[in-house]
């Protein structure tokens, strides 16, 4: 408890007080972070959890994203809309269950994969839903009577006015905050343990009474619950959503987040998140005052080619020499031995034991 | 009818192109368990430097040095970078292989930019009259013979010859294949050259015309054919993986051919009707059409 004390306090201190700081810029990547966070946190639930590899959190974010523009348009009371939206994400899970329930590790993958490009086409042509291929104006946020826009009610902290993303800020961070600690206690438990043990060997978990096609689908639901959850922020944030935010790149960059935090670490899932979101957009920021990226129009690598380049080496260095991850840094040494330094835990071996060589 | 017959002959020609794409995934996966993601990208390098030199060094020249660069740098994925967690897990290698695909993918389309590339081959926009109104463009017939002519040498190998038999021992059994002397980081080393020699041929036909030309994109599309291709035929099945492809390339051709008939399912359909289908396929058997069953052991 008193490491959480020591890293915790000053951070939600540090979170608490950065609207009064930050220029809009900086609010809104803030926020882009905290919607990919609650993403990443569900996906690692899945990924390095329950060993369910998935390339579809994409369609799930959109899911919720679209889910709520769509409910809060239709004139439902926007919170009601919020939760609406995560419930339909977490059915859209359940109802690829069938099909996450029967296939493993990698074969997940490859299906889940076809859920991104269905998205896609979905999302282009149910014009009457979401709008095609422009989009859809997304509805503000209201909570009772707050709105989270700049007026209604006006109002500023410290000669800080408080316009809309400064509002949003906060309802990000207590969505976060949420988040982190459901699925803490979601791992900490018994469903925590029956899903690693899915994970390790489905077989062995089974004979000691896991109910493993349910607790995959379980896995499944809750993950995509948490990516409807990231979809909603993220609608919030961007005002006006279209298709091509939520493709096979989002999936990837997902990804690339829970592999760099290090997989099945909630807290890992958080800081992969934030480095994998806030470096392209920083670096496109402040791509004047830095001397190794070209300009738009001149030829060379761009922010956003630079942030794509660094974070995919990252990926491969991460899994190549640092398999834990960020989170294997901040750990200490694990007491147990390992038996296999390069298992990151996802998957199981498909070959039969004796003869992985 | 005559609509009909024309996609028929564009759909397994498409499907040949499809054939061979996913043949060069699933021949990843059999000899080294890994889900290669970054073949997207060997495709899209193979059609760039053909893009690249075909003025300079003749269109045959840029062919084979796009296979040699491309065959040459498939291998160094393959041995360098996952030899070293060669005892891993199967996702934990495709999410290396997805690493890999952001930097190459990233950094070809940041080379491509806004330029024009064409293949430059010599078989242009001329069509074939097939008789009756139906067409077929020369591009989709060379790369059907040459599908077919790579297909029937590489299934030979695979039945003949002793690189073959090792192959398919080492796919089977690998401890026992180790014991028996196959050498199967060779045999995976071997397999990965194979796969980037076959994925800059496909990268050819795939931005030939009537394609538009070479772009970033390029990739993406062919990994949106030669997955479903694999996933339905079975990820280990050389057959499936030939039979998966014809399925992809005739369902993708027949759904934008007809999509005026389809037009309920919204524009566009024929791109996503290959991962409908193979959706469904999986809901039936989740192992493919002609994939092993998994054996779990305890």
């Amino acid at each position: 408890m008193s490491k959480h004390f020591l890293w915790g306090v000053p951070l939600t201190a540090l979170a608490l007080a950065a609207p009064l700081e930050l220029d809009g810029f900086w609010l809104q990547t803030g926020l882009f972070a905290m919607a990919a966070a609650i993403g990443a946190i569900g996906l690692t639930m899945l990924v390095g959890t329950a060993g369910q590899l998935s390339l579809g959190h994409a369609f799930f974010v959109a899911v919720g994203a679209y889910g709520y523009a769509f409910l809060a348009g239709e004139g439902l009371p926007q919170p009601l809309a919020a939760v609406g939206a995560v419930a339909l994400a977490g059915a859209a899970g359940a109802l690829f269950s069938p099909i996450a329930g029967r296939l493993r590790g990698i074969y997940l993958g490859l299906a889940s994969l076809g859920l991104v490009f269905l998205g896609q086409h979905i999302l282009h042509n149910a014009t009457a839903v979401t709008g095609g291929f422009n989009g859809r104006d997304v509805a503000p946020f209201k909570l009772l009577g707050f709105s989270f826009t700049a007026t209604d009610p006006e109002f500023a902290v410290l000669n800080v006015p408080f316009g809309a993303l400064e509002r949003l800020w906060y309802l990000g961070l207590a969505l976060l905050a949420l988040s982190y600690w459901y699925a803490r206690n979601v791992l900490a438990g018994r469903p925590g343990r029956a899903l690693s043990g899915v994970r390790d060997s489905e077989v062995a978990a089974a004979v000691m009474g896991v109910d493993v096609r349910r607790y995959k689908a379980a896995a499944f639901t809750v993950s995509s619950a948490y990516a409807g959850l990231a979809g909603v922020l993220l609608a919030l944030v961007f005002g006006r959503i279209v298709p091509d935010s939520f493709g096979f790149l989002m999936s990837i960059d997902f990804l690339a987040m829970i592999i760099i935090g290090g997989l099945g670490s909630i807290a890992g899932g958080v800081a992969g998140a934030i480095l994998v979101t806030v470096l392209p957009l920083a670096l496109s920021h402040y791509s004047d005052a830095l001397v190794f990226l070209a300009q738009p129009g001149e030829s060379g690598v761009g922010a956003a080619e630079a942030a794509r380049l660094l974070y995919g080496a990252a990926v491969i260095a991460v899994l190549l020499f640092a398999p834990g991850g960020l989170a294997g840094f901040l750990k200490p040494p694990s007491k147990e031995p390992l038996h296999e330094p390069t298992n990151t835990g996802l998957g199981h071996g498909t070959v039969p034991g004796p003869d992985r060589l | 009818m005559s609509q009909f017959l024309e996609l028929l002959a564009n759909g397994v020609s498409l499907g040949c192109i499809d054939a061979l794409i996913a043949l060069g995934f699933v021949i990843v996966f059999k000899a080294a368990r890994v889900v290669n993601f970054a073949y997207g990208s060997l495709l899209l390098l193979g059609a760039y430097i053909v893009g690249r030199y075909h003025d300079s060094l003749g269109f045959g020249g840029a062919v084979l040095l796009s296979i040699a660069v491309t065959a040459t740098i498939a291998a160094l994925i393959g041995v360098v970078l996952l030899r070293k967690v060669r005892l891993a897990d199967p996702g934990t290698l495709a999410i290396l292989t997805l690493g890999v695909d952001i930097v190459l993918a990233t950094d070809l389309t940041r080379r491509i930019g806004t330029d024009l590339l064409t293949t430059g081959d010599p078989w242009g926009a001329n069509v074939i009259p097939l008789g009756g109104g139906v067409h077929i463009p020369q591009t989709r017939v060379a790369a059907a013979a040459v599908a077919v002519v790579l297909v029937v040498a590489f299934l030979s190998a695979l039945k003949f010859t002793d690189w073959g038999v090792a192959l398919r021992a080492a796919a089977e059994r690998p401890a026992t294949a180790a014991l028996m002397g196959v050498r199967l980081g060779r045999i995976a080393a071997g397999a990965w050259l194979l796969a980037g020699a076959l994925a800059a041929t496909a990268g050819v036909f795939v931005t030939a015309f009537p394609s538009p030309g070479i772009s970033g994109t390029v990739g993406q599309i062919a990994l949106g054919a030669a997955v479903p291709a694999a996933v339905l035929g079975g990820l280990d099945s050389t057959t499936g993986a030939l039979v998966g492809g014809l399925a992809v390339g005739l369902t993708a051709t027949f759904a934008a051919g007809y999509q005026d008939q389809l037009a309920f399912l919204g524009r566009g359909f024929g791109s996503v009707a290959p991962y409908v289908v193979m959706l469904l396929v999986l809901l039936v058997r989740p192992w493919g059409l002609f994939g092993g069953r998994e054996v779990t052991r305890v």
